[in-house]
């Protein structure tokens, strides 16, 4: 464990703590542009919880401690992942953690607190919310087990710090058929976990479309605050991972404070264009039927397959 | 005599002890003297494995026990995990069991407080206990038989109840036998060819057999020990007896008596056929994942409570199985190393299992006895009503949806690195393998997920669903201590489960043969012997609850201090909503029923009766939806035809006349001396 290790874990924690926000509104401006709107603002998600700060706390008619502490599990699994994953420095001292097993099933017990709070408000909204948000999320863990499972065979672990320094060490390898297959396949579970088009709209105000939306919608001021603040940097978290597997330029491996600056910034403009990029793609999609959803899954879970396979007759 | 023999004996004199206070004691104490002596039993029972594990073996030989053969026990490290873990769930069930047998308000009627069936609880103990202890054939079979007869009794034990009881006890009976039977076939053949049936003479003929006999062998005893893991296809018994017997028993028989069939294939395949070839090992691993799969796919779908859970021990025993599976396939490639860590991550998994189906079913039996019923659409709004039932619930289903900080986790990461780590190493077969085994347990590992969080969710969160669920009452504290020691264990196997790693390697090291090389070490961090690999459980728990600590602060400090406020809940501005307008346990799992639709092969039924006026107004619409077991469909269904056709055609022979009778004995006789009058 080094001080300059804690520092970076903190530095990420930060960054994507304060970071997320602005993200999630830099998307929609986006949207907004190629919509033609004038959009709110990039700043708009941050006046948002301001705002919802500021309200009075309301607990729904009978439900109780599930629904209480959901949000609060939420947030704590995507901070752990923030200080574990290697986004500006593979040297985090809980380093020990960031096996990408344990990410995703992180990731996963954030999705089950909210479900399970969607499920305690008792409203038909919020069980079906859930329900499909569970469906989705039984459907996606294959495909990112299966490409951790063909990321770590070049390197031999399937620690993220070690996958993400190996490829800074080498970046050729990045490209290859494995890591591509592998992409494609982890950016359509990313989508997917993120709840953005094609899988879910994040934007959408009719509750019969929702899935997101749906288990949360009994959330109100300071309580859907944190919802909202921990799905944002959820978002960034899950962009955040694809980047450092795919894009690991610029990621500090040694122990120097002097570049964690410069390592921050970069994982801040990588996240950023990815995220413009998915809002450019998401002006010209349709959200799929529902039931079309597991082919999509299906599909990638295949790349994921191709992904391991290639890994052992190319590698 | 050893530490583990004298534990040992007292454990057996101790369940003996407390069978005869069944069947003496007035019911009044009956039932506090047979928890208490099987209480102490089962921790004798952890004493002795425990002890075994650390090296303690004994064996003994009583001549005259048994005619013939004599009774031969031996405890070694292998079977010493599974005495302690045996005892350990028999103190959890027997402690639960002193308050599920008294008469309570909800369901009328005694739980199962007979002479008979208090008895058969401590012999049914003893048994498990004796399984992993045998140590020549004749032994094993004796107790095998015995383990089943008792729990047969004790499934039995409701059957005044419900018809229910009944048909599954019947399945159970034949499906236990018929798995005996194989057993029998097998090992008896084994013993054949060995010239001996002590299990040292088996293990040292077992080198000189040819590879056809050996195979045999191991084939023919894993269809009777995987019959008894509850593996599919031979799980259709599983989820009819376990949700009709009295729960500690359920519990017992799953987190318990499942895990001997994994003993079986371990001790034959492993230990007494030293290994073998890989086409063994490949049929374990298949049978595994296909269990794994099947298993929770039929889980995820049960509305049944206590049919989940049974459905989701196939599903875990399957997982076992995988890993047990993997480590005989890495044996049988020559990567000792990498067979130490798949056995050691089954068996680890093994004991995850335990503890987390006792506190599942005990609180399935707490829910059942306070609502009166075991369908989740019927549940619901217990959290309020059973609090402390509610916790121990969701500290079982976080353990059973393989989530950190679960202990669940910890054995699924295991399996996961042992199979991930495969590849790099070695032929074409294991880079087709690996891949869909990983692929397996990563999507039982997500519907497993889906599974719980309906489990939990619908049945314990949100409202009532009906009548019984709203009058329910928290059990009584003898059910909570049980049920809340195993989640206690299930906690201590979540943030230390470098206390169990070593003496697991024991055990796999015995198994494979090779000593003890201890896998997996570190006291906190888990790391992987020979691979890169490293987890924490204890760190991802601290971490998790500072995240937690932290954000709860922050938005503390942000927040503007106003009261909480109760509002209505959203419901489309059309009035208060009613607790039938909820989500159910069936439309929970509709999406994932619909996307298996051709593995599940769901049936609906709907019936629309018009009213006399006009067919197109409608008076009463009935619909019935129920996913059947597709393998009982398919497999046993026209094998149970069939059998009943022969059985119809053979009543025409008996007729009643004792001529017929006389008649049928005289040409049957005279026609098998003709036939060794030919063949000799």
């Amino acid at each position: 464990m080094t001080a300059s290790g804690a520092l970076g874990a903190a530095a990420q924690v930060a960054v994507v703590g304060g970071g997320s926000p602005l993200l999630v509104g830099l998307m929609r401006q986006v949207r907004a542009r190629m919509e033609g709107r004038a959009g709110a603002g990039v700043l708009q998600p941050w006046r948002d919880l301001r705002k919802l700060l500021r309200k009075e706390p309301i607990t729904p008619a009978g439900t109780a401690w599930v629904f209480r502490a959901a949000p609060l599990v939420l947030a704590a699994t995507v901070l752990v992942v923030a200080a574990v994953a290697p986004f500006a420095t593979t040297s985090s001292p809980l380093d020990r953690i960031a096996d990408l097993f344990a990410v995703a099933a992180l990731l996963a017990l954030g999705t089950v607190a909210l479900a399970l709070a969607g499920l305690d408000t008792g409203t038909a909204f919020g069980g079906m919310g859930a329900s499909r948000e569970m469906t989705v999320m039984a459907l996606v863990e294959p495909t990112i087990l299966l490409s951790v499972f063909a990321l770590s065979v070049r390197v031999g672990s399937t620690n993220l710090a070690a996958i993400v320094g190996e490829a800074v060490r080498d970046p050729r390898a990045v490209i290859s058929p494995v890591s591509l297959l592998a992409a494609v396949a982890l950016a359509v579970a990313t989508v997917a976990e993120a709840g953005r088009l094609p899988v879910d709209n994040p934007s959408t105000h009719l509750e019969l479309t929702m899935i997101h939306e749906a288990m949360v919608l009994e959330y109100a001021g300071p309580d859907l605050a944190l919802v909202e603040w921990a799905s944002a940097m959820r978002l960034s978290v899950l962009l955040g991972l694809l980047t450092s597997l795919f894009a690991p330029w610029g990621i500090t491996t040694g122990a120097g404070l002097a570049v964690l600056p410069l390592a921050l910034v970069v994982f801040a403009a990588k996240v950023a264009a990815l995220g413009v990029v998915l809002a450019a793609g998401e002006v010209f999609l349709a959200k799929l039927r529902l039931f079309r959803v597991p082919e999509l899954l299906a599909g990638s879970f295949l790349l994921a397959l191709l992904a391991v396979a290639a890994s052992f007759f190319l590698g | 005599m050893s530490v583990a023999g004298s534990a040992f004996t007292v454990a057996l004199g101790l369940s003996a002890a407390a069978a005869v206070a069944g069947l003496a004691a007035p019911r009044r104490t009956r039932p506090l003297l047979v928890g208490l002596g099987t209480t102490a039993a089962g921790v004798a029972g952890v004493v002795a494995g425990v002890a075994a594990l650390g090296g303690g073996s004994f064996s003994a030989w009583l001549p005259d026990l048994l005619p013939l053969a004599g009774v031969r026990l031996a405890l070694d490290p292998l079977g010493g995990l599974f005495v302690a873990v045996t005892g350990a769930v028999a103190v959890c069930a027997a402690v639960y069991g002193v308050g599920y047998v008294a008469p309570n308000a909800v369901e009328d009627g005694s739980h199962g407080d007979g002479r008979a069936v208090q008895a058969m609880l401590p012999l049914f103990v003893a048994a498990m206990l004796l399984v992993p202890a045998a140590a020549s054939v004749s032994t094993l079979l004796v107790v095998w038989e015995l383990m089943a007869l008792t729990s047969l009794l004790l499934v039995l034990a409701e059957h005044r109840r419900r018809a229910a009881v009944g048909e599954a006890a019947r399945w159970y009976a034949v499906m236990t036998h018929l798995g005996l039977l194989v057993i029998l076939a097998g090992l008896v053949g084994f013993a054949a060819a060995a010239h001996g049936e002590s299990f040292a003479q088996l293990r040292a003929a077992a080198g000189g057999m040819s590879p056809a006999v050996r195979g045999a062998v191991f084939a023919t005893t894993l269809l009777g020990f995987a019959s008894k893991a509850g593996v599919v296809p031979l799980h259709v018994w599983l989820p009819r007896a376990h949700p009709e017997a009295p729960s500690y028993v359920s519990a017992l028989m799953s987190a318990a008596m499942v895990n001997l069939g994994v003993y079986g294939v371990l001790r034959v395949g492993l230990d007494l056929l030293g290994g073998g070839s890989r086409w063994w090992w490949l049929l374990v691993l298949a049978a595994g994942a296909g269990s794994a799969l099947y298993g929770i796919l039929q889980a995820v779908v049960a509305v049944d409570l206590k049919r989940l859970l049974a459905y989701s021990t196939t599903e875990n025993m399957g997982l076992v199985f995988i890993g047990v599976g993997a480590g005989g396939y890495f044996a049988a490639t020559g990567s000792r190393v990498l067979a130490g860590l798949a056995l050691t991550a089954g068996l680890l998994h093994l004991v995850n299992h335990a503890g987390f189906k006792t506190v599942l079913f005990c609180s399935a039996g707490s829910v059942l006895r306070a609502t009166g019923s075991r369908d989740l659409d019927a549940l619901g709004g217990l959290r309020s009503r059973m609090p402390v039932t509610t916790a121990l619930f969701a500290i079982g289903a976080l353990a059973a949806s393989a989530l950190p900080p679960g202990n669940g986790f910890v054995s699924e990461w295991l399996l996961l690195q042992s199979l991930v780590h495969a590849l790099p190493t070695s032929a074409t077969a294991t880079a087709v393998v690996m891949p869909l085994a990983v692929a397996v347990v990563a999507l039982t590992a997500g519907l497993a997920v889906a599974t719980f969080v309906k489990a939990f969710g619908v049945g314990f969160l949100a409202r009532p669903r009906g009548p019984g669920a709203e009058q329910a009452r928290e059990s009584p504290p003898s059910m909570l201590a049980g049920t809340g020691l195993a989640a206690i264990a299930c906690v201590a196997l979540a943030v230390a489960p470098a206390a169990v790693l070593p003496g697991l390697s024991r055990a796999a090291g015995a198994a494979l043969g090779a000593g003890a090389v201890d896998s997996v070490h570190g006291p906190v961090t888990l790391r992987l012997t020979g691979f890169a690999g490293s987890m924490s459980p204890l760190l991802i728990a601290v971490a998790l609850l500072a995240a937690a600590v932290g954000a709860l602060a922050g938005v503390r400090s942000l927040v503007v201090r106003r009261a909480r406020r109760v509002a209505r809940l959203w419901d489309c501005g059309a009035g208060p909503m009613t607790a039938r307008m909820q989500y159910t346990a069936t439309s929970f799992a509709e999406p994932l029923q619909r996307v298996f639709d051709d593995v599940l092969a769901p049936e609906t039924d709907v019936d629309v009766t018009p009213t006399a006026e006009s067919a197109y107004l409608v008076e009463r619409v009935k619909f019935q939806a129920r996913v059947p077991d597709r393998i009982e469909y398919r497999l046993y269904r026209p094998v149970l035809a069939a059998t009943r056709m022969v059985g119809e055609a053979a009543r025409g022979l008996a007729n009643g006349s004792v001529h017929r009778y006389l008649g049928y004995g005289f040409f049957a006789f005279t026609g098998l001396l003709i036939v060794l009058a030919v063949i000799r």
